[in-house]
């Protein structure tokens, strides 16, 4: 190992393997900036399903609200969410065609830290994700959205939501690296995170479930987020307090803990899993 | 320890119920290269992705530059170099952003790395394109980059993975000279193809694999002089005719022969008795009126020596044989009939 290290001037372990993050986070940054259609397209589709939801479903929906309640403010924390998670089917798709152009061969030749790949991959899609979250709270706004709460909890909203995107990176990653076909990490990501974000309190709230479906709805993860969310920023609005569809509405305390569990949980066993495929790919 | 750069012993691999490698052998001196030919299936890739550490073998073990390939594979990636089968560039970075990168994760300081990305990018005659992005090269541009790619790390050994498949005549010359050129330098390398005229120019020593075990092994004139004696070469003028030739000259020689119906062109190794056989070849084919465009007796080439051995012509067995890697075999340049 020393021999080794003087030719080249290695530097120490820890040192290298933040500079390969980084030089792959590099790449990957650039990669997004020079597809432009890639760029367009991740950033139109958010807008669009601001637009979609607030005109063409919001009147109906607006009408199962309490009047306090504006749809806006209640709809956006499940478009926030389910848009950091979507985005993060870039992450897959992306290492499933370096997979297939042989860059992974070649990454897996050098002599970099194995985590690289993956951790500079998911880095990149954070920031991507962190950049759809920023347009799509301009557009949100222009369409008349509004904080309930003070910047803190917006703040703690803001990096909660982009969490969630981060974690759902490393799912992508595993899939991609996995399925090994763009065409397939896509679909199996479509089947797979569909029903998740929509049978959650994403979009409508949970009494509006079946009564069978409802304990699926109050325990999945997205629901969990995406109450978080809300809570943070519409406050007492978003509470058994204001009306009986918000009866199962958990405290602050607690949603802020079981959004912090659920995110280490999917972040620690799918980058694990990642890792994993990825040494032996 | 032995001082050879590369040494391999009885190396086995299987991917299920397919048996890729079979107790592979082989010993590669510093500063030469080792042509590995064979053809599609045949273990090449195999053979280089568990000596670059990309695979486990199942048996039998290999050390390159002394490091063992499975239990020293860190420091093992800080000397070699890979350039695969297909150009592994980012083709949304420019050449020399390329080769910044691949640099920069061999740990080579970022000044350092610009250095070599650019000198690398001149002696492949890509400074012109250096700030363009790959995706604009041409197929052989992005063999020349992949390679640079390569030696931005100056390894000790390089693997080239078919380095010219799928590029055109001039594409294949001009990386000829450039692989030519880095042999001068010192470096060990391992070459597979599947092309014999690349073996036979590039290659010090030359082993052939088919199904999994090399077969032979040698220079390229030890391999000739396995065939014996020398070869009857035939064109016929129409192409159409060349069935009714092979059916009248191949019992010819004391052994085998082949038609390429394609090209019209026909191979009979003749041993010792060259003169006798091309008179009564030409004879034969003047009684059926077909007219030969080109004859010659001549030594054997590579192409002769695979047959030889392995009783199939080089490209041929494709399709059949499933690929290591699950890839769809690449286009053949040529069909042989072994007759």
């Amino acid at each position: 190992m020393s021999a080794v290290a003087e030719t080249f001037r290695t530097p120490g372990r820890l040192a290298a393997t933040v500079s390969d993050w980084w030089v792959i986070t590099k790449r990957n940054i650039i990669t997004y900036l020079r597809k432009p259609d890639l760029l367009v397209f991740s950033t139109i589709q958010p807008v669009m399903f601001v637009l979609l939801f607030v005109y063409v479903f919001g009147g109906t929906f607006s009408m199962i609200l309490p009047p306090s309640v504006p749809y806006v403010d209640f709809l956006m924390p499940g478009i926030f969410v389910q848009t950091a998670i979507f985005a993060s089917t870039q992450t897959g798709v992306g290492l499933a065609d370096d997979l297939q152009k042989g860059l992974i061969d070649r990454f897996r030749s050098l002599p970099m830290a194995r985590s690289a790949v993956l951790a500079g991959r998911t880095a990149a899609d954070a920031v991507s994700v962190t950049v759809q979250t920023v347009l799509m709270l301009i557009v949100a706004y222009l369409v008349g959205y509004r904080l309930h709460e003070g910047g803190l909890e917006a703040l703690l909203a803001f990096v909660g939501i982009v969490s969630v995107g981060y974690a759902f990176t490393w799912v992508s990653a595993f899939a991609g690296l996995s399925l090994k076909t763009v065409e397939a990490v896509q679909a199996a990501l479509f089947t797979i995170v569909f029903p998740f974000v929509f049978v959650s309190t994403a979009f409508v709230p949970l009494a509006t479930f079946p009564s069978w479906l409802q304990p699926f709805v109050e325990h999945n993860p997205v629901t969990i987020w995406v109450d978080t969310v809300r809570v943070l920023t519409l406050g007492e609005l978003y509470s058994p307090q204001t009306s009986d569809l918000f009866a199962h509405v958990q405290s602050l305390g607690t949603l802020l803990w079981l959004s912090t569990l659920w995110f280490a949980g999917f972040l620690v066993f799918f980058s694990f899993l990642g890792v994993r495929v990825y040494r032996r790919t | 320890m032995t001082d050879a750069a590369i040494v391999v012993e009885s190396l086995a691999k299987r991917f299920g119920k397919v048996e890729a490698l079979r107790g592979v052998d082989l010993q590669v001196p510093p500063g030469t290269v080792l042509g590995m030919l064979g053809p599609n299936g045949a273990g090449k890739t195999t053979t280089v992705r568990i000596l670059t550490t990309l695979l486990s073998p199942d048996e039998g073990h290999a050390t390159v530059a002394g490091y063992d390939v499975v239990k020293q594979a860190e420091e093992l990636r800080h000397v070699i170099g890979l350039a695969g089968q297909n150009a592994a560039v980012d083709e949304n970075l420019t050449g020399l952003e390329n080769l910044e990168m691949v640099g920069r994760l061999y740990h080579v300081p970022a000044a350092e790395a610009r250095r070599r990305g650019g000198e690398i990018l001149e002696r492949f005659e890509l400074s012109d394109a250096a700030n363009r992005v790959a995706k604009t090269y041409s197929g052989g541009m992005r063999r020349r980059l992949d390679l640079g790619a390569s030696l931005v790390g100056h390894p000790q050994v390089l693997f080239l993975d078919e380095p010219t498949t799928g590029l055109d005549p001039r594409g294949r010359l001009e990386m000829w000279d450039v692989i030519r050129d880095l042999v001068t330098e010192g470096v060990t390398l391992l070459l597979t193809t599947q092309y014999l005229d690349e073996a036979d120019r590039l290659a010090n020593n030359i082993a052939v694999i088919d199904g999994g075990r090399v077969i032979a092994e040698g220079t390229s004139d030890q391999l000739k002089t396995r065939v014996g004696g020398e070869v009857l070469a035939l064109r016929v003028a129409d192409r159409g005719r060349a069935p009714d030739a092979a059916g009248a000259v191949l019992g010819l020689g004391p052994g085998g022969g082949n038609v390429d119906n394609n090209t019209g062109e026909i191979n009979v190794p003749v041993g010792t008795e060259g003169t006798a056989i091309l008179t009564e070849a030409v004879r034969r084919l003047d009684d059926q009126g077909i007219q030969l465009a080109d004859v010659s007796l001549r030594r054997p080439t590579l192409d002769d020596v695979f047959l030889a051995l392995t009783g199939h012509a080089a490209e041929e067995v494709d399709g059949e044989q499933p690929t290591e890697d699950g890839q769809r075999s690449r286009r053949r340049d040529r069909k042989k009939e072994k007759v």
